[in-house]
This record gives C-alpha cells, structure tokens and sequence, in this order.
C-alpha cells in the first residue's frame, strides 16, 4: 500500500534518497536545493542510512567526490541549483564522459546576475549538451517518482550515463502538497543494488579511470556517449512499465494532456505544466481544442516522439522558462522545431520566454498564449516574451 | 586489451577506462621535449643528486645505485638534473642539433 503524506520537493527528494540509500552523498548547501542535503544528514544523524555524507567545501568538490566514490564502485548522489550546478560544471562533463551514473537532485535557479534567487531552467539549460540524462518533475510527486526510478535507468548496462531529476526552485521544492509514497521495501527492491562491473576499488583488477585521450580517441569515445544517451530511451520506457506495474502511476517520455484532438497545443517543462492544465480544462469546456503537451525527458530528447504528438495541431507554443539573449530562440523550442523540421512536421510554432527568474505565470498569460495560437497569423517574428513590462 | 590508433568506437573501452594497472609507461611523453639533457659520464661523481629531483623516471638507477644512460622516453627537457648537478656533468643543448 502507497502512503499518504503531504511533503514539499525537496523533501520528497530527500525522502527518496533516504529510501535509495546510496554509499555516498557529498553536497553543498545553496537555494533553493540545500534542503535536500539538509534533510538527508538528519537521516545520516540518526542511522536511518548507511549512507558516507560528505560535507565538502564547494560544489566543485562536490561533484568531483561523488566521481571519485563512484569510480570506486560506490553509488553516489548529490542535489544543487543554478550557481552551485555553474561551479561543479567542469566536474558534470568529466561524470558523464567516465560513465559515472551519478545521480543529483537539480532544483532549477535563475542564473546571477543580477543576483536573483527563484526558479528557472537558465541553470538546467547550461548543461544540456553536457551527457546527463534529464528528467523533470511536474511536482512533488514527479520529483520523487523521477528520483526512484534514476538509479535504474542510470545504472542500466546499455546506459551508464550520469542523471538529474529537475523540479521547479520554490514553485515546486518547497510547496507542501499531497504526495504517494511507496514502502521502503518496495523501493529497495525496485531500485536494487549497485554492482559495477569494473570499480577502483577491486584490488584484484586494478583500472585507470579518465586517462589522456586524445585525437585518435575522443571522437570514438563521444560516440558511444551518443549510442548509451540513444539506448537511454527504451530503457527509461521499460522502468517506467515497471515502475507503473508497481506503483500504477504512469510515465513516458512526455505527458499528452487533451492532445488527441488538439489544434492549439503548448509545449513546456516542471510546474507551469499545472497552470496550463488548469486553462485547457477551461478552454475546452469553451470548445476550444487546446492541448498541452508536458516533457517529462529533456535528454536524450525524444524530437521523432515530440514532432509525431504536434504533427496535427494548427499552431504550437513552445515555453522556455529561461531568458532569449541569442538572437535565435530557446533551447526546448530550437530542439523542438529542428526535430519537426527534420521529421517534414511543419507545424507554425511560436517561442516565448516567460517565468525568468521567478517571475509568476498566470492563468491569463497562459490564455494569452492560446490566444495567439488562435488568431495570429504573422509568423515572422517567433520569438515572443511572455509577462514582460514594456512601454509604447 | 589490444588498443590502438585504429581501434573503433565499438572496440573503445567505456570512458576509455583502462584495464591494467601501470599503464603510464605506455605514455611515451618524450616527444614534449625541446631542450635535451646530455650526460657526460668522465665528469659525472655518481653523487646521486640528479635522479631523485627527476619529476619522471628518465634516469634509471642500477642496483649499484649508479644511475645510466637517460631515458629518452620519458625525459621532457626540463633541465632540472642540469641545475642539480653540482660537477656540470649534464649539459642541457637544444633538440635537434
């Protein structure tokens, strides 16, 4: 039997891990995540884990202890944002490319400056191209879903690819909601142990890990880092089943909300995914086909998956929570409309930042944007802010 | 483990972890070097200063702990051995000539 409880984000992450019970978990505290690691060395304080907290100086040290625990055979797990994900940075592309299947909590930041402390997806998007796998996490309960399924996806044998489970900084990591937990023997059981087949640790077969490797080498070697991302996909459908078979919530690559009909649909990531719900409901009560279509997986980004769902809408929004300063779209939309163009999916799409920085979404803004997909027809200018104050 | 310049990515180990322990040897980094220390045995006392400051392993040392001939292989001309000697029995001349 699932248990009821109610538990913001973080600390139904926290709750996870400490069901998870990895060999090592070295954080440092920042907002919005430092909960995370706050809660997990009171599981620590009072022998609920067995868990090796390290209290390390930086997120540079950080990461690089969890590297070094997981090389040496240990599961290693860790939680950061924004900042903290910018400084541990160098260290998240050595993770992935020495196919260390760590696991973090990423709690998404706004990215200083100005100094600004509330959610967006500026910290995420900085390490999109970076060889982690990417989930994120409607709510609460996404977020702890997402977390016990990581290890098994990360740790899979055709995989082997470092993982981070996003939720959204404040919005969803410290709102307390209602939440299913599972029993932590079915978690156990579910999440299994870690048993690597070549670790530091095995005196009887010695290794070298992340050795020089150069022009004849690093082509081939970031090849197979695209081949385990590819092979990602089915593994995270065949967790996912058996996650469901456990638990009977449901995952995929995405959520298809009202989508079969849809003519009007928004793409978006984390917590507006709520709002957007909310206004679907009230749009189609008004007969209008509006849809929403959720990532749940970032990367490997399923673009045939996404491109196939939007190929009968009549216009589509894309929402990228983070700020336009390249002259050229987002990152979701950019990967979105390339994948669309590459699967002869051609759809008008339309890209609007919104949310930067904490900024609220409302209900309204979201009207706004079904709104344009109903009525606009100038096409020339797609890259559009949401929210923004602006004069005449 | 039999890999090389040819191998493909199929072949790679994972990470390009590698298997063996002591595997450093197989990194011939002498190729660095731009300056060569040359050793002039009539001058040289065996007084055992220029081995320990080596930060490879480009002097071999026998059981006699006499040292020998320098090991290209390794030695990357940083010319520490030449300022350690106090009898000028390494002098440093620039590669290639």
């Amino acid at each position: 039997m699932s248990i009821r409880e109610r538990l913001s984000g973080n600390e139904a992450t926290a709750y996870a891990m400490k069901q998870i019970n990895p060999d090592v978990v070295a954080a440092f505290p920042i907002t919005p995540s430092t909960e995370i690691p706050q809660y997990f060395s009171t599981y620590v304080a009072n022998g609920q884990v067995d868990t090796e907290f390290v209290a390390v100086e930086s997120e540079h040290s950080a990461m690089s202890a969890c590297i070094g625990a997981e090389a040496a055979g240990a599961r290693a797990m860790t939680a950061t944002s924004a900042n903290g994900l910018e400084y541990m940075w160098e260290m998240v592309q050595i993770a992935s490319s020495s196919r260390l299947p760590i696991v973090m909590g990423l709690v998404n930041r706004a990215i200083s400056g100005p100094l600004n402390i509330h959610c967006d997806h500026t910290d995420a998007m900085s390490v999109r191209d970076a060889g982690w796998i990417m989930l994120f996490s409607e709510n609460n309960q996404e977020a702890y879903d997402n977390m016990l399924m990581a290890h098994r996806i990360a740790e899979h044998k055709d995989v082997m690819l470092p993982l981070m489970v996003c939720q959204d900084g404040f919005i969803t990591s410290h709102a307390i909601e209602a939440i299913q937990l599972e029993e932590d023997e079915k978690v156990k059981a579910f999440v299994g142990e870690y048993h690597p087949e070549h670790y530091l640790l095995d005196r009887d077969n010695p290794i070298a890990v992340g050795p020089m490797d150069l022009q004849p080498y690093l082509t081939e070697h970031k090849k197979q880092q695209a081949v385990a991302m590819a092979n990602a996909k089915q593994v995270i459908l065949d967790v996912a089943k058996e996650f469901e078979d456990m638990t009977g919530r449901h995952y995929e690559f995405f959520e298809r909300y009202q989508m079969d009909d849809a003519e009007f649909v928004i793409v978006c990531m984390n917590s507006t995914a709520g709002t957007v719900k909310t206004v679907v409901d009230e749009l189609r009560e008004q007969g209008i086909k509006a849809g929403l279509l959720k990532i749940r997986v970032f990367r490997p980004f399923p673009g045939e998956e996404i491109a196939d769902a939007l190929r009968n809408a009549k216009a589509v929004a894309v929402l990228d929570k983070v700020p336009l300063v390249s002259n050229v779209g987002g990152p979701l939309y950019e990967d979105i409309t390339s994948s669309m163009f590459n699967r002869g999916v051609h759809v008008n799409t339309i890209n609007y930042t919104y949310g930067v920085g904490g900024r609220d979404v409302t209900a309204d803004q979201i009207k706004s944007v079904y709104h344009d997909l109903q009525y606009t027809t100038d096409m020339s200018v797609p890259y559009r802010f949401l929210g923004l104050k602006e004069g005449k | 483990m039999d890999i090389n310049k040819d191998s493909t990515w199929e072949e790679l180990t994972p990470g390009g972890t590698i298997y063996e322990a002591g595997n450093a040897r197989e990194f011939k980094t002498g190729d660095w070097r731009s300056m060569t220390p040359v050793w002039i045995p009539e001058k040289c006392k065996q007084c055992g200063l220029c081995y320990p400051v080596c930060p490879d392993d480009a002097i071999p040392v026998g059981k006699d702990l006499c040292r020998g001939e320098f090991n290209y292989e390794y030695c990357k001309g940083c010319g520490i051995c030449a300022k350690a000697c106090p009898f000028k029995a390494i002098e440093m001349r620039e590669e290639g000539k």
